[in-house]
């Protein structure tokens, strides 16, 4: 054992592979962190916003150093039909407490900044070079890490290699995401002025609104859109699900250019400058979807374990690996430390994340995104209802109105008042 | 194969915005001989880059130069249509600046 290069080799510098390296090389562990891309966040991509409880455990003073865009006090969200949107907007101090608050981010930045905290820490980090294989001995154990004619050995491999796990599926045997457990992502980041920015979303200097859509912008099908405001930029894009997507007619990008023109969008972006445009998979999954994540010699973090989690008004991933980077860094120290780094060496991992929110959270949810997935009038017929009930309560046109009750009950009954009740009864059991 | 909705928008252009090393020496992504048109038409439909590609004359084009590695197409048709799919090689592919 002792003769392995490293205690601890962490594939990937996202949020699960850095914090856990800064955590490992913190306990005073040798890590070597390989990055395929040019530098930690070059091949990353988020929505994206951070809820900081778990990043604050791990480094309680981040707000002052860490290149977070903005303190996120307004939540919104909307149910878009083709013209039409009605948005709930909600704004309280709640949001913005110490250790509920969140971030908006761009992983460019903060990933650069996570993974030098790593470094700073004693990590070794190597960049610009992928990880092609995971090198095993004669029992299955997993060894090491292999790059080119590279080959290097650690006494735990933490796999987080992201949503694109090919690692895991190739050398691990996990199996590979279903086209209904994942989503593809597409976003283009906007450029304004800090002051623009709130402005148009009514925002205190340095605060800023996340906001998710319902409906057309998925051209009426499982997904969403988003929104977040950054200090300089905007944040736009939309998760639609590969298995539906692949079924109907229009290209995710179209969906994207469709939903930048929407009516009630395209203000938003106004005179913006578009400086990129990216894509990222999600797995949307949930529990259910959650690999094996301990083997001999090797734990998964991260989206590479499948922790993510979407549940239409919250969508959560980014806390999930910073969490399971500690816990995974942990387990792997402890396992070291007692010479046994076997998968039931290993097995205190499972138990930490069992004992989180990590698994707790996704559990409770399991039955969400099916029930999703499924819910089919949710992304067509409810935003259309809704237009009809507001333009009900607000269109005046100098006709003698009826009683608002008269005016709604034909909106309702149409869609079937049963069918509504039994579906809003399904997804608030799985909500 | 059925058509898809009408496009009117050039993602070649919004990708111009981005930051590449294009491999010119090696795919990372490559596809089988003669892709059925069913499987081909799912990739049109997903990725984010408009790499897949059919033509007024419903000619099949693929290019993966502009790839935002998102890994969507190998999900979808990994062990169908796409054959192989690796990560580029190292220092290669698109370099998220903001991400």
């Amino acid at each position: 054992m002792s003769e392995a290069d490293f205690d601890v080799i962490v594939v990937g510098a996202g949020c699960a592979g850095s914090v856990a390296a800064y955590v490992a090389a913190s306990a005073g562990k040798s890590v070597l962190m390989v990055e395929r891309g040019n530098y930690a966040g070059a091949k990353n991509m988020t929505g994206g916003r951070i809820y900081s409880h778990s990043l604050k455990e791990v480094f309680p003073n981040f707000e002052e150093e860490a290149p977070v865009e903005r303190k996120i006090t307004h939540e919104r969200i909307a149910l878009l039909d083709s013209e039409s949107m009605m948005t709930v907007d909600f704004t309280s101090p709640e949001l913005a407490r110490e250790g509920a608050d969140s971030y908006s981010v761009l992983r460019g930045p903060f990933d650069q900044w996570l993974a030098e905290k790593a470094e700073e820490a004693g990590a070794e980090a190597i960049y610009g070079i992928p990880v092609e294989e995971l090198i095993k001995d004669e029992s299955g154990r997993v060894v090491g890490v292999r790059a080119g004619e590279d080959e290097i050995t650690g006494q735990v491999v933490i796999l987080c290699e992201g949503t694109n796990s090919m690692l895991a599926e190739r050398c691990l045997g996990n199996p590979r995401p279903k086209p209904n457990q994942m989503a593809v992502g597409i976003k283009e980041t906007f450029e304004l002025p800090a002051s623009v920015i709130e402005d148009r979303f009514l925002t205190p200097e340095g605060e800023g609104a996340a906001m998710l859509f319902v409906g057309d912008c998925t051209a009426g099908h499982v997904g969403g859109g988003f929104l977040y405001a950054n200090k300089e930029s905007i944040s736009l894009g939309l998760v639609a699900t590969i298995s539906t997507t692949a079924a109907q007619d229009k290209p995710v990008y179209q969906m994207m250019e469709d939903f930048k023109n929407h009516p009630a969008v395209a203000p938003i972006i106004k005179g913006a400058k578009m400086v990129e445009h990216s894509g990222h998979m999600v797995p949307e999954g949930g529990y259910n979807m959650i690999p094996r994540y301990i083997f001999d010699g090797c734990l998964l973090a991260g989206e590479t374990a499948g922790f993510c989690m979407n549940l239409g008004y919250q969508v959560r991933g980014m806390d999930f690996a910073v969490a399971s980077g500690r816990m995974a860094a942990e387990a792997a120290c402890a396992a070291i430390d007692a010479g046994d780094t076997s998968a039931a060496g290993l097995a205190s991992y499972k138990q930490k994340l069992e004992d989180s929110f990590v698994i707790q959270d996704l559990r409770t949810f399991q039955a969400w995104p099916e029930t999703m997935e499924h819910w089919d009038r949710m992304f067509t017929e409810y935003p259309t209802m809704v237009r009809e009930i507001f333009n009900g309560l607000f269109c005046v046109d100098g006709k003698p109105q009826q009683h608002l009750a008269k005016r709604m009950m034909p909106i309702v009954k149409k869609r079937g008042l049963l069918r509504l009740f039994k579906e809003i009864r399904k997804a608030v059991k799985a909500l | 194969m059925k058509p898809v909705s009408e496009i009117t928008v050039n993602v070649d252009e919004l990708l111009s915005v981005n930051k590449y090393e294009v491999d010119e020496e090696s795919a990372h992504i490559e596809l089988v001989e003669d892709p059925s048109d069913e499987e081909f038409r799912k990739l049109v439909l997903l990725c984010p880059a408009a790499l897949y590609k059919i033509d007024e004359d419903g000619n099949k084009t693929f290019d993966y130069a502009g790839c935002l590695e998102c890994g969507t197409c190998r999900i979808a048709c990994e062990g169908t249509i796409v054959k192989k799919w690796d990560n580029p090689q190292p220092t290669m592919g698109v370099e998220y600046r903001f991400g």
